[in-house]
């Protein structure tokens, strides 16, 4: 029972970090109707623009956890952001209205760019992170197994909560949230009605980088290590959460990564860990099969 | 109208779609007539497109009977329990779409040879005839490309066989479509506003040519239409839709004085139910 | 675009202004991520900066964006000065090579590829042949691939995972049942073609993007499992002593057994290791053949067609009475099948296999040769193979920087050429006496 407990702690904030990733994809997904396939890699420039900064700042003498932890993340939220903007200018926006394979054949060859990128400028090492933050509660001791909920995960958890929040406030009540329904609606209509179609999907790919950041430095800080590979991995594991969850879908992002999160903590933890990036392919080709609309998404009408 | 000696090709009995909250069609029921042109009318958003999205398998229709009775075979077709391939591929329904769907990149014949795709998959004996170039199949694609020159002279387009279609002007476009759907040798066609951005030359080019597809080949047309000079010049039988319902039903001359029509594309307004009912006098 | 006869003035202070947003875009990309980077350090990492790459990088940006704009700024405004459109520009250069000289091309490329062992000189040397071969199988794994994505329009991520699976089944069956290479070459090529269509069925019905991330995925789980499986795969330790192909029977070994014969002893010839390089390389130049004979005559058939008519407009097709799942499921599994051809020529050329041969990176290079040769060019992927495969081999000291290139080149030849850089189409089959005119115009449609 406290294992069970612990590995749903575990599994809970894994999901947090999926869920944040997801939500780009999804966002992206809603208004131009593609997978960005290099959504992955631009959740790994936020984790390696946080490690750089988080040495910096150790270099440089700033020892105050709290400050430290604010700068990393303005820092590493703007940086990623600019990545974000870039991969949407260069590789997506020339696209609109190309043929159907030109802007899915663009962003791969961008996610093959930004991974060789990042491994020539940082190195092909795995980068190590001594820990930051500490200690935690631990309750229920018993003799041979304690249940622990770290400070990082409280930290993990709950600003995960907060974004999404502020999130869902700002899709929901500003204009930009508007003009970026109205696009998901029918671009065309929405430019004729005077959204800037171009902005607003700028907009919504920096909102997705800015969120990828966030889940960066979250990673960086609860793993410990990253490389320029983990966006790969963490890429089709957001995504998969964004399919579950009813790709376009805000909430249903969220709770995909929660259950992806969840599956993949409980089945390393009774099963193997061996294979437990197979349990996520597995249930994105079941989801897929048996409800492409995911858990929360609305059945896709065909336009004839 | 529903003389006898005439064959009752379609029968579409209370089809209604539903999607989520919106009722698209509520009830509509009628008939298609072989050697007939039937044409579908109504305002924007009357759900005559999805009509032809239920009949050819792209909706799954909420409720409904979409019976085909393709004549001399004796067979019925419930198209409603069918897969949309299906439709085409076994009950010979073959369709064209309001915003053009060609193969763009394929030149004009080889469009119109792939519409001819089953009866060629079965001569090259799923491919592994045609793989090793047997004569059966050789026959057979000699056949196709036979086929698809006679519908290139119909739709004139034959000088342009070996041109790729997306480069082709958009009335040639339209009148490929209709040639395409012609080579899956059909016994329902339906079009969806074939006429739209048509000059008059062509409108009327093209009126020629339906009533030859109705009158040599004696199949029967279902036609969705906005261009009320081609729908009243060409059509045997006008089914009026208006927001889902069916709300007449009749010859051209009927429906031209149906009062209900006319309120459903003027308005509600009193001038125009007069001016409907003086119409109706007329008559 | 304005239809003003006269050229605008050149405002210099905008041009300027859009550099420096440029080049302020470039220093945020490039401030951080390569103006410090991460050394290991006793005691943690350390930083090491390189604020000269930064200057660098946000100075070439600025000039770049400058003269680019310059030059936009400055063109003819008329259609009609500016030359060429933009789809007219798409028939032409190498479309328009490939249509003027592409037979001669072809049976140029053709007649070198056979008599190369031949020739003397550098081309019979060892290395040369080497390359060769290696440079022959990414062409065959080209086709294979160009079957999928160039003619079905089918976006296959995971296409190294059929080409391992050929390579598995080729080294399993022959050290656990000595079975010969020509016995396993079909078989390899069936149970890749049934993995396609395991993986194709379930997930072919859905939206093209889907399937690309399925594949991906599929990929992924292929290499996982043979990483893990340690009892059957060896694990990361993978599979050595993969016995070589015989010719017909004979072996090409020096030693000659009791009763028998050998290659050379057969032909009445001095041993040489050479013999089997050659081989070797015929074998899978065979392969290939095979594989573009394939490809051109099917293409021609009804099935060819339907999968080119599905790559253009799924919808349409259904409307004309093509089974769509089938339809890719067949162009899927046929396109694995000569994946795991070549997976089983892999096996066997090297001895030893392991799942480090099997990475993303893999299917990354085959696509990368496909799309920037241009999807559903044969001739197209035999130039890719070349420049890219060939060309890494030749600079060896810029290995690293291989696939930092293929990747920019992806998003360059979307954005400027969508169809590759060689792609002209011929239609299958032709009117006589009608004119033939070419056929990328349907660049814009979706």
């Amino acid at each position: 029972m406290e294992y069970f407990i612990q590995q749903l702690i575990n599994g809970v904030t894994l999901g947090s970090i999926y869920g944040l990733i997801a939500i780009g994809y999804t966002m992206v997904y809603g208004i131009i109707g593609m997978i960005n396939f290099a959504h992955g890699d631009i959740f790994m420039v936020g984790a390696f623009v946080s490690l750089i900064i988080f040495v910096a700042l150790g270099l440089a003498g700033v020892t105050f956890v709290p400050l430290a932890f604010a700068i990393v993340l303005i820092v590493a939220i703007v940086i990623t952001s600019v990545y974000g903007w870039t991969v949407e200018r260069l590789a997506y926006r020339p696209l609109r209205g190309s043929f159907r394979l030109a802007p899915l054949i663009s962003a791969i060859g961008m996610s093959i760019f930004l991974q060789n990128f990042v491994q020539l400028a940082q190195g092909a090492r795995v980068k190590p992170m001594p820990p930051m933050i500490t200690g935690g509660f631990t309750f229920l001791e018993g003799s041979d197994f304690s249940i622990t909920l770290s400070w990082m995960q409280i930290i993990i958890v709950s600003l995960t909560v907060v974004l999404m929040a502020g999130f869902a406030l700002l899709i929901a009540r500003t204009p930009l949230g508007r003009a970026q329904r109205a696009c998901e609606q029918d671009r065309t209509m929405a430019a004729l009605l005077g959204v800037n179609v171009d902005r607003t999907i700028s907009l919504t790919f920096v909102m997705g980088a800015a969120l990828a950041a966030v889940a960066g430095m979250m990673f960086l800080l609860y793993y410990g290590v990253i490389d320029f590979y983990i966006g790969f991995l963490a890429g089709i594991k957001a995504f998969t959460a964004a399919v579950l969850g009813g790709i376009g879908s805000l909430p249903g992002a969220m709770l995909g990564g929660l259950l992806i999160g969840l599956i993949e903590t409980f089945w390393s933890a009774y099963f193997t860990i061996e294979y437990k990036d197979v349990a996520a392919f597995s249930i994105l080709v079941l989801a897929l099969i048996f409800r492409p609309y995911g858990l929360l998404g609305k059945p896709e009408i065909e336009k004839v | 109208m529903n003389a006898t000696g005439k064959h009752a090709l379609l029968t579409v009995e209370h089809l209604t779609m539903r999607f989520g909250g919106l009722l698209a069609i509520n009830d509509v029921s009628f008939t298609a007539w072989q050697k007939e042109i039937t044409a579908i009318i109504g305002p924007n958003g009357a759900g005559k497109t999805t009509v032809f999205n239920c009949l050819t398998g792209f909706y799954q229709p909420t409720v409904g009977r979409l019976a085909l009775t393709p004549p001399d075979s004796g067979r019925l077709f419930l198209l409603e329990r069918m897969e949309g391939f299906r439709i085409a591929q076994q009950a010979h329904v073959a369709r064209t779409f309001q915003n053009i769907r060609l193969f763009p990149a394929m030149s004009v014949l080889e469009n119109l040879v792939v519409a001819q795709h089953n009866e060629l998959m079965r001569a090259s004996a799923w491919t592994l005839a045609g793989l090793f170039g047997l004569k059966r199949y050789r026959t057979a694609e000699k056949k196709a490309v036979e086929r698809a020159s006679y519908w290139l002279e119909q739709t004139g387009l034959i000088e342009l066989a070996n041109t790729s279609a997306g480069s082709l002007p958009y009335g040639d476009q339209r009148r490929l479509e209709i040639a395409r759907a012609m080579c899956t040798q059909p016994v329902l066609l339906c079009l969806d506003e074939p006429a739209a951005g048509l000059n008059p030359k062509e409108s009327a080019e093209l009126n020629e040519l339906l009533l030859r597809i109705r009158d040599d080949h004696g199949i029967g047309i279902l036609l969705i239409e906005h261009d009320m000079s081609v729908v009243m010049e060409i059509s045997d039988h006008i089914i009026v839709l208006d927001y889902g319902c069916k709300i007449s039903d009749g010859d051209p001359e009927f429906i031209r004085n149906d009062p209900r029509v006319i309120r459903a594309y003027l308005g509600e307004d009193e001038d125009a139910e007069t001016a409907a009912a003086t119409a109706g006098d007329n008559d | 675009m304005s239809e003003v006869q006269t050229r605008p003035r050149v405002e210099i202070a905008a041009l300027l202004k859009e550099s420096v947003v440029a080049a302020l875009v470039a220093l945020g990309l490039t401030v951080v991520m390569v103006g410090m980077k991460t050394v290991d350090q006793p005691g943690g990492l350390g930083l090491e900066y390189r604020w000269n790459w930064v200057a660098a990088a946000v100075a070439s940006v600025f000039i770049g964006r400058f003269l680019f704009a310059l030059w936009r700024e400055t063109r003819p405004r008329h259609a009609a000065e500016r030359g060429p459109s933009r789809q007219q520009r798409m028939l032409t250069s190498g479309g328009d090579f490939i249509r003027k000289f592409g037979l001669w091309f072809s049976l140029f490329a053709l007649g070198f590829a056979i008599a190369m062992p031949f020739l003397g000189g550098p081309f019979s040397t060892r290395y040369f042949i080497d390359v060769a071969t290696y440079v022959t199988i990414y062409i065959m794994l080209g086709w294979g691939l160009n079957i999928v994505v160039g003619l079905a329009g089918l976006l296959d991520l995971g296409y190294v995972a059929f080409y391992a699976v050929g390579a598995y089944a080729y080294a399993l069956l022959s050290t656990h049942f000595g079975l010969s290479f020509w016995v396993v070459l079909p078989l390899a090529g069936m149970m890749a073609a049934s993995f396609g269509m395991m993986l194709g069925f379930p997930v072919l019905r859905l939206r093209g993007d889907y399937l690309a991330i399925v594949t991906l995925g599929f990929g992924e789980i292929i290499r996982i499992i043979l990483l893990n499986w340690y009892e059957l795969t060896g694990g990361p330790d993978g599979i050595s002593g993969i016995p070589r192909p015989s010719f017909f029977g004979l072996d090409f070994s020096r030693r000659v057994p009791e009763n028998g014969d050998t290659f050379h002893t057969f032909f009445g010839l001095d041993y040489s290791s050479m013999h089997r390089i050659i081989f070797l390389y015929y074998l899978i130049l065979a392969l290939a053949l095979i594989t573009n004979w394939f490809t051109l005559r099917v293409r021609k058939l009804p099935i060819g067609r339907a999968w080119e008519a599905l790559r253009e407009d799924e919808i349409a097709c259904r409307s004309l009475g093509i089974n769509p799942t089938n339809t890719k499921l067949t162009a899927f599994s046929i396109g694995a099948m000569f994946g795991g051809f070549a997976g089983s020529f892999f096996a066997t050329r090297q001895g030893f296999i392991s799942p480090e041969s099997f990475t993303f990176i893999e299917s990354a290079v085959i696509l990368a040769i496909v799309v920037l040769g241009g999807l559903g060019s044969q001739i197209g992927v035999v130039v890719a193979s070349v420049v890219l495969i060939g060309g890494t081999e030749l600079f060896r000291g810029l290995e690293e920087y291989r696939m930092l290139t293929f990747g920019a080149l992806m998003v360059a030849i979307m954005v400027w050429k969508p169809r590759g850089l060689f792609s002209f189409r011929r239609p299958t089959v032709i009117l006589e006496g009608k004119k033939i005119v070419g056929s990328q115009a349907g660049e814009g449609s979706g």
